[in-house]
């Protein structure tokens, strides 16, 4: 087996997965952590799916570079929804359910009328579940992801007591000139870039379950912020790594065995929860 | 001169006014207590004197070396707070950030402030716990401390009693009115008529313009004064 393994190793494109797959894992932790805290959990879903409704029509029109209407398109929906904070809230649960479901219907309408591709069915699964796409990146795909992971944990460094605040009461940050619409539309392009690039690599599927799941495992067992923000990343970075790797192994597709990682963890951490709290 | 003084001060949403023609101030020392029916625009007015909203008419002046921005806020809990990972000595901090300028982190003057705060409100023991693990009372006492890190020459407490059992209430009160003697002003929105006979030096009842500014002595003498305490005085915050 550890022949076997370090055989696939030695392929480039092995290589390319795990590096792209680990750092988008990162980025889509560290920002879930703010999402999942102040109730958008929804909004990563609503997102990769407008980023996929996106991409349907970038190749429907033989865009060069898709990735020009996606990242525009996504960030607009991003700032709509995320830019006015708990103001934006009016909007409520409904709208982003339609929004999500709106545009995987008119993302599969696209696709299936206007695509000259002989297998559309492959096409949809790939873009929806990103069966292979992850194993057919280019260097220039996970050099964009390298940039992409170090500009998003540069912002978190340097803004992390900043995200606490308007994180924990965007009231009282507001009230003492934190300047926090700033500060959301900031984070919230980041989040559309973040989605719309893991969307265009790994599939809509991971992307919401990246961006909910390692924040909601750590916060049953850590207890500070900081602890948080720092395990969700290491807990989603190595559900990714081992994810992409068992994928190899097992010939498993790696959206999904990344997303059933992400679950086990979310069960042992729930136990550990129970556990600790009933010590105490 | 004042740290506070609201002229002709009219507050409300887009164009719509909620609450017009104020005109109070609040000294060094001074304990004031707002009162009104639901819906009479304390809300309104609060977030208005934090610039959290603009004015609709007249004018807001801060003195006394008091700015805008640092005012102790104790805001209401919001929901999302119920199951937050923080612990206690975060909540603290995040209310020096308005110190801090345009630096990116935290230096030593603003964690001796904090542990300045956490040993005055006696939660210094509590520095590592849970924030959302700690009673309702703690809880208040944890953001108390976080308010009086911005400045604390002006204290806004909105319905700081809220949800709180008796026992937590008359701590909390008990803490409100040390902090007063020390010379800080007080700014609290409160349903609790008792609490506002017992501890306010000043009354601003409102109700869709100004029904009474002044000492809380001459407002029991007036009609009205009576009227609203016996409607809702000897009850608790509801």
């Amino acid at each position: 087996m550890f022949d076997q393994l370090s055989l696939y190793l030695a392929q480039p494109f092995v290589q390319y997965a795990l590096i792209a797959g680990v750092l988008i894992a990162l980025c889509a932790a560290l920002l879930g952590v703010t999402l999942v805290l102040r109730r958008y959990s929804f909004i990563g879903d609503s997102l990769s799916h407008v980023a996929f409704c996106a991409m349907t029509v970038a190749s429907v029109l033989h865009l060069l570079t898709d990735f020009a209407l996606i990242l525009p398109v996504t960030m607009l929906a991003s700032v709509l929804l995320l830019g006015k904070g708990r103001r934006a809230k009016i909007k409520g649960d409904a709208a982003l359910a339609m929004l999500s479901v709106g545009s995987l219907a008119v993302g599969y309408l696209i696709i299936n009328r206007f695509s000259s591709s002989a297998n559309i069915s492959a096409d949809v699964c790939g873009t929806l579940f990103g069966t292979t796409s992850i194993l057919t990146l280019k260097p220039y795909d996970v050099w964009i992801c390298v940039g992409m992971s170090i500009l998003c944990i540069l912002v978190f460094v340097f803004l992390y007591n900043r995200i606490f605040a308007v994180t924990f009461d965007e009231t009282f940050a507001a009230a003492t000139g934190t300047r926090v619409s700033l500060i959301q539309i900031g984070l919230a392009l980041i989040i559309a870039a973040v989605i719309s690039l893991s969307t265009h690599l790994v599939g809509s599927l991971l992307t919401s379950a990246l961006i909910i799941f390692p924040a909601l495992s750590v916060m049953r067992v850590f207890k500070s912020f900081r602890a948080v923000v720092v395990a969700s990343a290491v807990v989603s970075v190595l559900c990714a790594a081992g994810g992409i790797l068992a994928s190899i192994l097992l010939s498993t597709p790696v959206g999904s065995t990344i997303v059933a990682a992400d679950i086990l963890v979310f069960f042992g951490f729930c136990l550990a929860g129970r556990l600790v709290r009933g010590n105490t | 001169m004042p740290l506070l003084q609201c002229k002709n001060l009219t507050v409300g949403y887009d164009t719509h006014a909620v609450v017009s023609d104020l005109n109070f101030e609040v000294c060094r020392g001074d304990y004031l207590c707002i009162i009104g029916e639901n819906g009479a625009g304390k809300s309104t007015l609060l977030r208005t004197l934090l610039h959290l909203q603009p004015p609709l008419g007249g004018q807001i002046q801060y003195g006394d070396g008091l700015r805008a921005r640092q005012i102790g806020y104790l805001p209401q809990q919001t929901a999302a707070q119920k199951d937050f990972p923080a612990t206690v000595y975060e909540v603290v901090l995040s209310g020096c950030l308005g110190g801090i300028g345009h630096r990116f982190f935290f230096g030593k003057a603003e964690r001796r402030r904090v542990e300045d705060m956490l040993a005055r409100l006696d939660i210094t023991h509590l520095c590592d716990r849970c924030f959302r693990e700690l009673s309702g009372g703690q809880q208040q006492r944890v953001l108390l401390a976080r308010a009086l890190c911005t400045e604390g020459k002006l204290l806004l407490l909105d319905e700081p009693t809220a949800g709180l059992d008796p026992m937590a209430t008359q701590n909390f009160y008990d803490i409100i009115e040390k902090l007063n003697a020390d010379g800080r002003a007080v700014i609290m929105i409160t349903h609790d008529m008792k609490a506002a006979v017992r501890y306010a030096s000043h009354i601003l009842h409102i109700g869709g313009k100004q029904l009474f500014f002044g000492r809380t002595a001459d407002y029991l003498n007036t009609a009205r004064g009576r009227a609203f305490t016996a409607a809702n005085g000897g009850q608790d915050d509801v």
